[in-house]
């Protein structure tokens, strides 16, 4: 505010810094003023009030008596002490309210809870009150107990020790019948930030989060990250409550929810799966602050889930330039290039098959169009932000509309929302261009606002509408506003570079406001005229020339230093002037400004260079002048260019090539818009708006190349965890259309049914026609939706089948091969069909609904429709499925050899990339993954090892694929077997067991589906033809994790059922050893040092301290191999072998060879250093972590 | 665990952290913190930028300091200045304060200093209720009602002389249930519901007249006191001439889709049921002409100014409270006119030329018209002012939006319904 704060601002910051870094109990001080912050030795109660009386002297320099009647106006505060002298008295005013407090009067006690809160609303100290008021948190009056809230919340952290006092009341409240009450008590007793209280929290939360009313589940999910902040180390369980409360079906609790979930565990994408289709559903009615969290958090989802839906569009923008933005034509080529490049691949990916959105990708961008009509601006923000991230390009437009509705709002609003449109506007100009006049700018408008617009109209010009757009600019040049005219004339200037048409215009234009009487005016318009004339120089001359003459009368440094810079770099178009204008600036030069007088020894080394004749001695001038000005910089710059171009016996080489070095042809400045590229922020962010990452910022994925499987999102995850565990043998009718429904059977079963006594075509019949009823009474439209998707998928891809093989040149062998059994199958198809009919017929009004009800018609049509995308895969399935079915098992030899012919056939593609698709089977990941380490003790490990693969070493540590009982008898145990893997060198190699404990043969042991992060690959193992029961087989298959612990996803498939199953290696198996010296060790490890190194101090376990068990826990835990040790005397001889060894380990990650070097450094009683140097960061962070564990342990 | 955590920052778990209300002279006259105490000094960045700035609307809602970001509003010449530490979506946070200070309007009246200090514990309550631990609670009015009592005079009397208080007797029922817009159990005797549809013209009409842009932004403000649980239905003559439209919550979004009605259950009293937008593709009716020179001269340093107002297209209504404001550039020290009608003020502080002319008759045109004098010395101005124009049609909707019907489902009484129509000037500009 005066002078004398903004002299003290920093000092004050730094005070402040140490202030938060000191514990906050010093409450008081930190009130103070901080200009007066020195003289702070006053007694501890005096100061509860000085802030404010002294902050009057402070504002009384600006404000006059403004103050003054501010504290007149606090009758409240003035209460007990009368007047003038009241700060002397404050002493016995608090006795006065303690005294208030005391009294059994509940008037009374009111009275003194107001006025206290009046004393924090003004940013007081009221902490020594907190014995007073703290024995007053269970009065029966309401409004006295929510004033003690209040208080409470705000000194309990001051006070840990007499905030426990006031638990015990909270506790009581927490089991109140009254459903507000128990939430009140919970939001209280959360927003006590006491350490203390933690596990009391937790376990409120737990309660509550299984409360009965939603509003108290909504509370719970409140408290959520207040836990979170005060206590990290509940993460964990914590997000089980985050769990547990997305599954909740009740629009309250959702948006709370989610916002804790983004507090907490926002890369915990993975809980997000199952609640995605009702979040979408729900999504309308959720409250608007909600709505904004679910939606952005839904944005990033959907980035990670679907397909890029503009990947066709783009390379069709890409043939047509005639549609590109401005600034992409002027950018560097060989990042076109590059892209380009990238973009036929994708070219080529979408032409193998055409892009079909995802049902849930459509399902969302439907939901979230009505909100575009919300009355809060940041709800139209959020699904304007998702349709520009998400939407295809044609559907992108409707969100211009309500964008344009919104700059009628609050300037702040404005402000906000014209920052997104301007960088909407680069990327997709056509979207706003009906909406050009909103944009115009009014005199009354910020200047901010003004500034805003002028950046969309510039960014929204095209060949069509410029004449319009530069005739309202002309309009604003006019304006009083200077630092408006002077971005207009910017703005101008952008125009003419972007649009040839218009470049003579506007540089006329510009020209003419060189006569402009306003100084600043003409200084823009010169530098905007310098950057345009160096786009064709030769043809104006005249320009220069006229600006030449402006050095007289412009006095704006940056405007000088712009005319000399250009006199000098096309000084031949004006030979006669440059000089003269030098000698006038060798006389100026003392009393110019720095940039002017770099530019005056810059032109004088340019017509040294060119004209030497005329202005040697003005040159030589000029340097000798510079050689003694006091700024360094100027004196380098001379003493340089003295060096380079007046040739003497000293000089170097360099001096040859002056003239090349100062009248080498310099490129045209591209004037660009600020906002370009901005949009790798998620639009509507705080980061997006600073252009900076705001701390917390979640960044905004890329399209994955290959959708991961989009059966997560099916719902009946749960239910079908239970059920499947009860089958235990393979059914014949696993064929039947729609798994689900199947189980919806099961229930009524008890667990362990002997499925296989009745198993048979009885029960097939009996489940297909009771399912169709039950699930669609039982469970919600998505459930519904879901199921009648996998219908007609299965029919879709029947009966496309035909096409989509005669596309694959690598399925035409397998066509021949599936020829007869299709046939054969012929039979089944229409069994199946009648089947089908059946149900159409139970439920007619899902058949009807197609064409009105919104949320199952769009899922379902979009289903059928994404079928050809994914029909091949399908059908490669069901073909699979039905030879296995239809032929006898008696001639497996000739079938055997071909389909190892074709096995081979693929795999001697080179770029053969696994089609992915959406499954069909409601199996998912999370089930096989929750089973994995659910099931892990139970494994059987009496692993058999067939001769055929390496053994691997003892050590290996085997985990569960899948297990006995959910494979139906299969059980599949996969470890890392730590060799090489031969047919590629980058893959990590997986062996896998396979176990039939079934009573029946298993065939066709394959791998389908596979899902993967972008870059990663699979190398399937060849197929197992036969499992007989009781037997043991053993595979080999290759995984390249790109470095990655990201699971790779698949379907592992038997001639009956497909499992769903997913490999997630440890980070230790992501590398490979290398043997390394010592000192080459320390040369490697010397190079990643900084944020390469992760050191951590640890204690050794018991166990652990020799020598030996340390190797062999590192090794265990990471594929590694041990760096011989110092004491080996390699390097060192002289030095004894240190007391406390260090052990060494190095290796290679698999995919990019990066080095891994893993040093423990022992000390005195177990007490250890673990040092971790890698180039990949992740990689080193969990390394670190699983080696801790290991040694800990 | 905890050895794990090499690189992760962790990052406070709010959303705003913490509330100060500034008054115009920059003291900080009210503080509020969801969590942990933030200093004063922080707002020692926003008070630079407020500076600098000159005019206070020029403030940029969003700052950035070394440790927290702070994004304020201006409204009623206060500055509510939030802080935050973490990602958030501006928006999010802008239109929260701005609903801080609805509701501050809504309770008190108005939104001032003067008014917040005297109710500073019920606005600390409000401030309690609308965001828990960072995150907006209840900010629906109706809600907040219930918690929290507005303050009236005699309710004040009433709680001096017996120490009653302002928080609401009964728990916020209203909160639990579907509609957290709409109180339960409310009975009135007289049964009504009104409706004003107000549309504000805005427009920019260059030197020669011809109308460079112009839309509609219209409202519809409903004042709705119905007992029980009444369910809404208005329709409209002509529904398509709505361009872009935005609805109070309570809303059914697929009926309007689907039929173009609306339909909802409205909350109790004074709401904003809907705002629409008119873009400038449609064509706008105009309804006042402006003929207008100003002009200065270089010697004698003085100017000239003649405005006149003519009507255009008013179908048939009549002009009220016409106004013209003309900011002047800064070399005009004093105006020196005569008006054929109403009268004009010129403050030379601020350079606020304001004609205010009332009643537009259309056999006399208004005019205005005299001389300017100038600053000597001080070349003259390049660019001429614009004028703002501001007037009212009463009962006239000028895009001819109307209410076809308005049906009450739910309820058995006859309730009485009525519609105003109101055109105004929005942000109507002449250019010079």
């Amino acid at each position: 505010m005066t002078a004398m704060q903004k002299l003290l601002q920093l000092p004050v910051n730094a005070v402040n810094m140490v202030k938060t870094v000191q514990s906050q109990v010093q409450g008081q001080e930190e009130d103070k003023s901080p200009v007066l912050t020195p003289d702070s030795g006053q007694q501890a109660w005096y100061s509860a009030l000085q802030p404010d009386e002294l902050r009057h002297l402070r504002s009384g320099g600006t404000g006059g008596g403004g103050g003054g009647d501010q504290e007149e106006r606090a009758p409240l505060e003035e209460g007990g002490g009368g007047g003038g002298g009241g700060f002397q008295t404050q002493p016995l005013r608090h006795d006065d309210l303690k005294e208030m407090l005391d009294s059994n009067k509940d008037s009374l006690k009111l009275e003194a809870m107001k006025r206290i809160v009046a004393m924090i609303a003004r940013g007081k100290n009221a902490s020594d009150l907190f014995p007073a008021v703290v024995k007053n948190v269970a009065c029966k009056n309401i409004e006295v107990k929510k004033l003690v809230y209040v208080y409470l919340v705000r000194y309990a952290e001051e006070q840990q020790d007499l905030a426990l006092l006031s638990i015990s009341t909270f506790q009581r409240g927490l089991k109140d019948p009254n459903q507000l009450i128990r939430a009140s008590a919970l939001r209280v007793l959360s927003s006590i930030r006491v350490t203390i209280i933690v596990p009391i929290m937790m376990l409120a939360i737990k309660e509550a989060a299984s409360d009965m009313s939603p509003y108290v589940r909504k509370t719970a999910a409140h408290a959520i990250p207040k836990l979170y902040s005060l206590d990290p180390e509940q993460k964990d369980q914590l997000i089980e409550v985050i769990e547990k409360l997305l599954a909740d079906k009740t629009t309250l609790v959702a948006g709370s929810v989610v916002m804790a979930f983004e507090e907490v565990c926002p890369e915990r994408i993975d809980l997000i799966h199952k609640n995605y289709r009702k979040l979408c559903n729900l999504l309308i009615d959720v409250e608007e602050w909600g709505q904004v969290v679910i939606i952005n958090m839904l944005t990033r989802y959907a980035r990670t889930q679907f397909l890029n839906p503009n990947i066709n569009e783009s390379l069709l923008e890409e043939g047509g330039s005639g549609d590109k933005t401005f600034y992409g034509s002027d950018e560097d080529e060989d990042e076109d290039e590059e892209e380009k490049e990238k973009k036929a691949e994708a070219a080529a990916m979408a032409k193998r098959k055409p892009y079909v959105m995802d049902p849930d990708h459509r399902l969302l961008l439907r939901n979230t169009k009505p909100l575009l009509q919300s009355r809060n601006a940041a709800v139209v923000m959020a699904v304007a932000q998702l349709y520009f991230h998400l939407a295809p390009k044609a559907e992108v437009g409707v969100i211009a509309k309500a964008l344009v509705r919104l700059l009628r709002s609050h300037s702040e609003v404005q402000y906000v929302v014209l920052q997104n449109v301007a960088t909407m506007s680069i990327k997709r100009r056509g979207m706003f261009e009906p909406y050009l006049k909103s944009f115009y700018i009014r005199s009354t408008d910020p200047t901010q606002i003004k500034v805003l617009k002028l950046e969309v109209l510039t960014n929204l010009a095209n060949e069509t509408n410029i004449s319009t757009i530069l005739r309202e600019f002309q309009t604003y040049i006019k304006s009083m506003d200077k630092d408006f005219v002077a971005a207009t004339i910017q703005a101008i200037g952008r125009c003419a570079t972007n649009i040839s048409e218009v470049r003579d215009t506007c540089l006329n234009g510009l020209v003419q406001l060189l006569s402009n009487r306003d100084e600043l005016v003409v200084a823009e318009s010169v530098v905007v005229i310098k950057k345009l004339l160096q786009m064709q120089p030769e043809k104006h001359s005249d320009i220069i020339k006229h600006m030449a003459k402006l050095t007289d009368n412009i006095q704006v440094p940056m405007a000088r230093a712009s005319i000399l810079w250009l006199i000098g770099e096309y000084c031949e178009h004006v030979p006669k002037i440059a000089p003269d204008v030098l000698r006038k600036m060798a006389k100026s030069f003392t009393n110019e400004e720095d940039i002017v007088k770099l530019q005056i020894i810059n032109l004088a080394a340019k017509l040294y260079l060119t004209n030497s004749k005329q202005t040697k001695l003005l040159t030589q001038y000029v340097l000798n002048l510079a050689k003694y000005d006091q700024n360094y910089d100027i004196r380098d710059r001379a003493r340089f260019i003295r060096q380079l171009i007046v040739p003497t016996e000293k000089s170097g080489a360099l001096s040859k090539y002056a003239k090349k070095l100062f009248l080498a042809l310099k490129p045209a400045p591209v004037l660009e818009s600020p906002f370009k590229d901005r949009d790798h922020f998620q639009l509507g962010s705080l980061s997006h708006l600073l252009n900076a990452k705001a701390g917390g910022y979640q960044e905004l994925p890329d399209w994955p190349e290959a959708a991961p499987d989009p059966s997560v999102r099916n719902v009946e995850v749960f239910t079908l965890l239970e059920r499947v565990t009860t089958l235990t043998s393979v059914p014949e009718w696993t064929k039947c259309s729609s798994r689900e429904k199947r189980k919806e059977k099961k229930v009524e079963k008890p667990f362990y049914t002997d499925s296989e006594g009745e198993s048979g075509p009885t029960e097939s019949a009996d489940s297909e026609s009771d399912s169709a009823s039950g699930s669609e009474s039982s469970s919600g439209s998505e459930e519904s939706g879901s199921g009648s998707e996998s219908e007609e998928s299965k029919e879709a891809s029947e009966s496309e089948e035909e096409e989509e093989e005669e596309e694959e040149e690598q399925k035409k062998k397998k066509k021949k091969d599936l020829k007869k059994p299709v046939q054969e199958s012929e039979s089944e198809q229409s069994s199946e069909e009648e089947e089908r009919k059946h149900q159409r017929k139970s439920k007619p009004r899902k058949s009807e609904s197609e064409s009105e009800s919104d949320e199952d018609e769009e899922s379902e049509s979009e289903s059928s429709q994404s079928e050809s995308e994914d029909s091949e895969s399908e059908a490669e399935v069901k073909k699979k499925k039905k030879t296995a079915e239809s032929k006898p098992p008696p001639k497996p030899l000739k079938k055997e050899s071909k389909k190892e012919k074709k096995e081979m056939s693929l795999l001697d593609l080179d770029d053969f990339e696994p089609a992915p698709s959406p499954q069909v089977t409601p199996v998912n990941t999370f089930l096989s993954n929750s089973l994995v380490t659910d099931l892990e003790g139970l494994s059987l490990s009496d692993s058999v090892l067939s001769p055929a693969t390496i053994a691997p070493s003892s050590a290996l540590k085997s985990y569960e694929l899948l297990h006995r009982i959910t494979g139906e008898g299969l059980s599949v145990e996969y470890c890392f077997s730590r060799q090489p893997f031969s047919p590629d060198a980058n893959m990590v190699a997986v062996q896998m067991q396979f176990t039939n404990s079934a009573s029946s043969d298993t065939k066709n042991l394959h791998i389908e589906d596979v899902k993967l992060q972008s870059g990663m690959r699979v190398k399937e193992f060849p197929e197992i033809e036969l499992l007989p029961a009781g037997e043991t087989a053993t595979a080999v298959m290759g995984i390249d994790f790109c470095d990655s612990t990201q699971a790779a996803n698949f379907q592992l498939c038997t001639h009956t059922r497909k499992f769903f199953v997913s490999i997630q290696p440890p980070v230790g198996e992501l590398m490979r050893p290398v043997f390394l010296t010592e000192n080459e060790f320390k040369k490697e490890q010397g190079q990643l040092m900084g944020m390469n190194e992760i050191t951590e101090k640890l204690t050794l376990d018991v166990k652990c301290r020799n020598e030996h068990a340390i190797v062999q826990r590192v090794t265990t835990a990471a594929n590694l191999s041990r760096v011989p040790c110092g004491s080996d005397k390699e390097c060192s001889p002289p030095v004894p072998p240190p007391d406390y060894p260090v052990h060494r380990f190095a290796g290679r990650t698999v995919t990019s060879g990066s080095l891994v070097l893993v040093t423990v450094a022992t000390k005195e009683e177990g007490a250890a250093q673990l040092t971790v140097n890698c180039e990949k960061m992740v990689i080193g962070t969990m390394l670190v972590k699983d080696i801790l564990q290991a040694l800990t342990q | 665990m905890t050895p794990c955590r090499v690189n992760v920052k962790r990052w406070q778990a709010e959303m705003i952290h913490s509330l100060f209300v500034i008054n115009h002279l920059g003291d900080i006259f009210l503080e509020k913190h969801w969590k942990s105490v933030i200093s004063r000094s922080v707002c020692d960045y926003f008070f630079e930028a407020r500076e600098k700035a000159v005019d206070p609307e020029n403030v940029p809602p969003v700052l950035q300091t070394p440790h927290h970001y702070l994004i304020s509003i201006y409204r009623g010449k206060l500055f509510f200045l939030s802080v935050i530490q973490t990602e958030v979506p501006p928006l999010f946070v802008i239109e929260f304060l701005h609903r801080v200070a609805d509701t501050f309007q809504d309770y008190f009246g108005e939104c001032s200093e003067s008014v917040i200090s005297d109710n500073v514990v019920i606005v600390y309550e409000l401030l309690e209720e609308m965001l828990d631990n960072g995150f907006p609670l209840a900010t629906e009015s109706n809600v907040l009602k219930e918690m929290i009592r507005p303050p009236n005079i005699l309710r004040s009397v009433v709680n001096t002389l017996t120490g009653g208080s302002n928080v609401g007797e009964t728990l916020p029922q209203g909160q639990l249930s579907n509609i957290p817009w709409r109180r339960a159990g409310v009975k009135y005797t007289n049964n009504e519901a009104y409706f004003d549809v107000t549309e504000e013209i805005d427009a920019i009409v260059d030197k020669s007249g011809t109308t460079v842009s112009a839309e509609i932004q219209g409202v519809i403000e409903a004042c709705v006191k119905l007992s029980g649980m009444p369910d809404l239905t208005m329709s409209f003559m002509n529904p398509r001439l709505l361009d872009d439209v935005s609805f109070h919550p309570c809303v059914r979004f697929r009926r309007w889709e689907s039929e173009r009605v609306l339909s909802f259950i409205p909350p109790d009293g004074n709401f904003t049921l809907m705002t629409y937008h008119i873009s400038s593709q449609n064509l706008v009716a105009i309804p006042v002409y402006v003929k207008q020179s100003i002009s200065f001269f270089e010697a004698g340093s003085c100017g000239r100014l003649d405005i006149t107002i003519g009507p255009k297209q008013t179908m048939g209504k009549t002009v009220e409270d016409l106004k013209v404001t003309v900011h002047m550039p800064k070399a005009v020290l004093n105006a020196n006119l005569t008006a054929s009608q109403g009268n004009y003020t010129y403050d030379f502080t601020t350079k606020l030329l304001v004609w205010d002319i009332g009643k537009l008759n259309p056999q006399k045109l208004p005019n205005l018209r005299g001389s300017l004098s100038m600053q000597t010395g001080v070349p003259n101005p390049e660019e001429n002012p614009s004028l703002n124009i501001d007037l009212k049609i009463q009962q006239l909707a000028i895009s001819g939006l109307k209410v076809s019907r308005l049906d009450m489902y739910g309820e058995t009484y006859k309730p009485f319904k009525g519609v105003k129509y109101v055109t105004k000037a929005g942000k109507f500009q002449v250019r010079t």
